[in-house]
């Protein structure tokens, strides 16, 4: 804490060409803070992200319903997955009180998500989707968004400099904040090394972790996170009370 | 006791051979209908007396001609190879009496042609594993397969009943019983500390019959001119030693505690084989293929020498051994009968064995091993509280074949000795949690597995899918993660690549070279070297499953060290004795000079605990303050016990800051002086309760108990092969089901299952609590001013502990410190 917050006073301005090598944080109310394409944002430990200009809270791949998914299957695992995302998340609300909540895509598991919800589980979401302007992002696991449960339906949409949707785009797509991959970093230290979910920024854009209780997660060393960031990224590694910032030569690939 | 009936006594006759007592007796107890436990030593005959009331009765019957081929007698062993020895060992002699017989082995490797066709036509004898047992009652054809039944037997039952897989077979031996009333069971076990036990668990009505004691085995403890080391597991002191003695044998079994240690023994020995001597390596991540080469080999009597793990602990005949060397403390006396009985199957010459001590707590530890065999001694084994886990796969596959009776069912259960105790309350449970995950937030009422039907009250699988999908994940086997070693493809193969248009860096995989944990390759970065089938390679890059590996030229050592510690922890009658040779001075003499002296310092410096007292000793050392106890209760309680503590000394304001864990000790440091610390109440048992629970929430070691429960109970499937990584999001991970299931519903059963587990296993709760049990009240603290020289061994391990809990934020904080140093270089 001490040293981010001693870089803070000596903090150059940020610089107009993004690059993960002069990206800047600091310590902040809701978590780390920096700059996604110049708008001020924070990243929060328990891995949503807080736009306090617009009042705007944002989380991605919350997958409810992924536990009852495996049931209908065959796979009984714990129903209370989405309990667990759901109260995370009211926390989260309750703290910030955001204006605006986007939900960026994959908010259920499958299509059927929704109707298999339980009826407490329900009454919660639909009471935080009527605190606040709700936004449905539509996602791959979920194209229709359950707007019976409050809330309405975009495909993405726009904050200023800032567009929200769920796959990222291949190529500079500067001031974009997507989720979908679900990214997860790795580092090493001390001769061991921990895994966790992270945020994976450049400066220029941002892809979310996924909020989801029972969502695992793809390694940001994974080619799939090439396209987007062709000079590597900063993880934001959740860790149990706060985010730490790994750069890219921290970073390994799973098994290495 | 009645002679044999021909054509036995004349192909007995004609050998030479008489049969031997307890194969009579056994044969009577057999005629008679009655089920029998026969104890004895490797090479008194154990297999054909166990064969012999099966084949005699098989043989009255062959003269009737109509007589379809009906199983008769089903063999169960623990391995698979051992079912295909004992299948050779069968025929030759049923061939020599002309008994016209279909033996047959059926084992995961068995093609499903053939299987289908064992199940129309079952043979007359079938030799076979547990799991495949499983299988057999999940059948829909289970009864018309066991109807005609006469025998079951088990081989090495005293490796089986203490395990998961004895839970199962003891429950499937059970459901039989319902289709062939009053067959009988054999069970052949090896020497054992607790009989009754074993007899429990093979059947209630099954009595000992007891085989010829085997001449006494000669054991040595190697007394080396070397340098012993204070710590560490490589044995590298003794490797002279070691081939010298290899040279002076025949041929020559080198014993090791894990893979690892295999791998650097195997290397160190190739490093001295001046005369080329044909030495081999096995074990259990090798390709198969290598392994059946080197089985053959040992067979034909190619080799002088083979390093091998507990893979060549059980059965299978190498004839002409006639030398076991245990390098490393073997852990446990039982353990070492065993592997000493692989040498010389003669029963009337001793067998001959050479313990190599790696370190010199070792050397203790062997010194009592050698006078606990001298004295016939042997472990006493804790009885086994069947699994909830094991029970649940079993309701399952009873579900999966004829449909059951919820009554019946626990009437047959409660029969078996594992689950004797079972209340129909626990049972109900377990039935519910097979059919919806048994939460109480009943959500998958319309999703359950099994139903019962609302006339016959009988429970089936609901849909063919759910009991293809319980056949596909029998057993009682949960392997670690398994990753393929394979060579690097060469240049040429990724020119090919390329041309063809593939990305230019894609790093493919050529030949394999066996399999190796996950948990290993997780701990290697690029460019590092280690130990795998007897070379030194380099870790390349992990690719999906492969391990991307090339040859590492001019390579001496490898960079990353085998994997510390032993994977069996210390027995508790051996852990005693260790215990009293220390704190016994007149035992002193017969140990070597060199471990000698260093008690004599001990005595010195600090003092000797008693066999009954605890030494807790605490010291500064490099600006950090040491507590250091030596209980000798094996590193998975002293692990425990290490986590505790440290919760503790935090709460007492010292600042712990981690904390090493030895087989015969364990060492806390912290910021703060130890020394003014009232023992009594830090070791106190109460950190069983709230301590041990907070701690539970986080441990990896239960983590890992909880996924192998979850897959042997079905609510998380194994596996299949190449599904582990898909390049897309991982399915789903078994720590975040713990988390979330511990969280929401903490008296869940596969919770409790995982617990029971942890607590015997791999986090030995049961072991810990005795251990501060005895200690009460004999608690000797000596506060030094510096190291004692029997914590040298220990504070030597430093370094090698795995991380928990608050120590991974500490390496997510330096990994940022490396950010802030960047961002201030601009």
């Amino acid at each position: 804490m001490s040293m981010l917050s001693g870089q803070r006073r000596r903090a150059p301005a940020p610089s107009l060409k993004a690059s993960p090598q002069r990206l800047q944080f600091r310590a902040a109310d809701a978590g780390l803070a920096f700059r996604i394409s110049g708008v001020e944002a924070e990243a929060t430990a328990e891995g949503a992200l807080w736009i306090a200009s617009a009042r705007l809270l944002v989380v991605s791949d919350l997958h409810l319903e992924k536990g009852s998914s495996f049931a209908t299957r065959g796979q009984m695992l714990p129903p209370y997955d989405t309990r667990a995302t759901l109260q995370r998340l009211a926390v989260l609300i309750a703290r910030l009180e955001p204006d605006t909540v986007v939900s960026l895509g994959d908010s259920f598991h499958d299509h059927d998500g929704p109707a298999r919800m339980d009826a407490a589980d329900a009454a919660t979401l639909r009471a935080m989707t009527e605190a606040a302007d709700w936004v449905w992002i539509e996602g791959n696991h979920d194209p229709e968004a359950p707007t019976w449960l409050g809330g309405r339906a975009m495909e993405s949409i726009a904050f200023g400099d800032l567009v929200l949707r769920h796959e990222p785009k291949a190529g500079a797509a500067p001031g974009e904040i997507a989720g979908h991959l679900h990214p997860c970093a790795k580092v090493a230290a001390r001769g061991r090394s921990v895994r966790a979910r992270c945020f994976a920024t450049d400066g220029a854009r941002v892809v979310m972790p996924a909020f989801g209780a029972y969502t695992g997660g793809l390694n940001v060393r994974d080619a799939a996170f090439a396209p987007l960031f062709p000079d590597g990224c900063v993880a934001l590694m959740l860790g149990r009370t706060r985010v730490y910032a790994a750069p890219s030569s921290r970073q390994t690939p799973d098994g290495a | 006791m009645a002679p044999l009936p021909e054509p036995f006594a004349g192909w007995f006759a004609a050998r030479g051979w008489a049969p031997r007592p307890h194969q009579l007796a056994l044969l009577e107890r057999a005629q008679a209908g009655k089920s029998s436990l026969l104890i004895a030593p490797t090479g008194a005959g154990k297999t054909l007396a166990g064969f012999l009331p099966s084949l005699v009765d098989l043989a009255a019957m062959s003269g009737d001609s109509k007589r379809p081929h009906r199983l008769h007698t089903l063999y169960v062993s623990p391995l698979k190879a051992l079912a295909v020895d004992v299948l050779r060992n069968l025929q030759t002699p049923a061939q020599e009496m002309g008994l016209d017989l279909r033996i047959e082995t059926r084992t995961g490797d068995t093609p499903p042609a053939r299987r289908q066709r064992q199940r129309a036509h079952p043979p007359d004898i079938l030799l076979t594993t547990p799991e495949q047992l499983c299988l057999l009652i999940a059948s829909e054809h289970a009864r018309v397969f066991f109807e005609d039944l006469k025998a079951i037997v088990v081989d090495e039952v005293h490796a089986l009943a203490p395990t998961k897989r004895g839970d199962l077979l003891a429950l499937a031996m059970a459901r039989v019983e319902r289709w062939a009333p009053g067959y009988r069971r054999t069970g052949l076990s090896a020497t054992v500390a607790d009989r009754e036990a074993l007899v429990r668990w093979l059947s209630p009505k099954a009595e000992v019959i007891l085989g010829p004691v085997g001449a006494k085995p000669v054991i040595e403890v190697l007394d080396t001119d070397a340098r012993i080391p204070w710590s560490g597991h490589t044995g590298r002191h003794a490797i002279g030693d070691v081939y010298d003695a290899i040279k002076r044998a025949r041929t020559a079994l080198v014993f090791v505690n894990t893979r690892a240690q295999a791998e650097m023994t195997f290397q160190e020995l190739w490093r001295v084989n001046a005369d080329n001597l044909p030495i081999a390596l096995h074990h259990g991540s090798l390709d198969v293929e290598q392994r059946r080469k080197v089985e053959a080999a040992m067979t034909r009597g190619l080799l002088r020498a083979v390093v091998c793990t507990s893979t060549l602990d059980l059965g299978i005949d190498w004839g002409d051994v006639d030398l076991v060397i245990q390098l490393g403390a073997p852990k446990g006396c039982s353990r070492l009968v065993q592997r000493i009985g692989r040498a010389n199957h003669r029963l009337d010459e001793p067998s001959h064995a050479l313990l190599v001590p790696n370190n010199r707590f070792e050397v203790l530890e062997c010194r009592a091993a050698k006078e606990a065999v001298g004295e016939g001694a042997l472990d006493g084994e804790m009885a086994r509280v069947g699994g909830l886990d094991c029970l649940a796969q079993h309701v399952m596959g009873a579900a999966c074949g004829e449909p059951f009776l919820a009554d019946e069912l626990y009437e047959e259960v409660v029969s078996t000795a594992p689950y004797a105790d079972l209340t129909r309350k626990q049972f109900d449970r377990v039935v519910d949690m097979v059919a919806t995950g048994g939460y109480a937030l009943r959500v998958y009422d319309r999703y359950r597995r099994i139903i019962e039907d609302p006339k016959t009250k009988r429970w089936r699988a609901r849909t063919a899918r759910d009991a293809q999908q319980h056949r596909m994940n029998v057993g009682a086997i949960v392997e670690e993660t398994m990753l393929t070693v394979k060579w690097l493809a060469g240049q040429a193969v990724v020119n090919r690549r390329v041309a063809r248009g593939e990305r230019a860096n894609a790093l493919r995989g050529g030949r394999p070279l066996g399999q190796i944990e996950e948990y290993f390759i997780e701990g290697l970065t690029s460019g590092d070297t280690f130990l795998f089938a007897g070379q030194i390679l380099r870790f390349v890059a992990l690719v999906e499953t492969d391990v991307l590996v090339t040859r590492a030229v001019g390579e001496d050592t490898p960079k990353i060290p085998s994997y510390a510690g032993g994977k069996f922890p210390l027995s508790t009658y051996l852990a005693d004795r260790v215990r009293r040779i220390v704190g016994n001075p007149r035992a002193w003499p017969k140990l070597p000079a060199q471990v000698r002296e260093w008690l004599r310092l001990q005595k010195l410096r600090s003092i000797i605990p008693t066999p009954e007292q605890l030494l807790v000793e605490t010291f500064p050392r490099a600006a950090k303050h040491y507590l250091v106890c030596y209980p000798f209760d094996g590193r998975l309680a002293h692990q425990t016990l290490g986590m505790l503590l440290t919760r503790r000394l935090e709460r007492l304001g010292k600042k712990p800051m981690g904390f090493v864990a030895s087989e015969y000790a364990m060492s806390v440091w912290a910021l703060e002086p130890l020394g003014d610390v009232d023992m009594t109440a830090l070791f106190d048992e109460d950190m069983l309760g709230d301590d041990l629970d907070a701690w539970l929430a986080e441990s990896a070691l239960m983590k890992r108990t909880f996924r192998t429960c979850a897959v042997i109970a079905g609510m998380i499937e194994r596996k299949a092969p190449g599904s582990e990584k898909t390049g897309k999001q991982v399915t789903f991970s078994s720590d975040l089901i713990y988390d979330v299931l511990r969280s929401h519903e903490p008296d869940h059963v596969l919770l409790q299952a995982a617990l029971a587990d942890a607590s015997a296993g791999l986090l030995d709760v049961a072991r810990l609590g005795a251990l501060l049990r005895r200690i009460k009240g004999s608690i000797v603290h000596k506060n030094l001013d510096r190291i004692s020289p029997f914590a040298v061994p220990v504070m030597l391990e430093i370094g090698k502990e795995p991380v928990f809990g608050a120590a991974q934020d500490a390496i997510l904080e330096d990994a940022e410190a490396d950010m802030v140093a960047e961002a201030m270089r601009h």
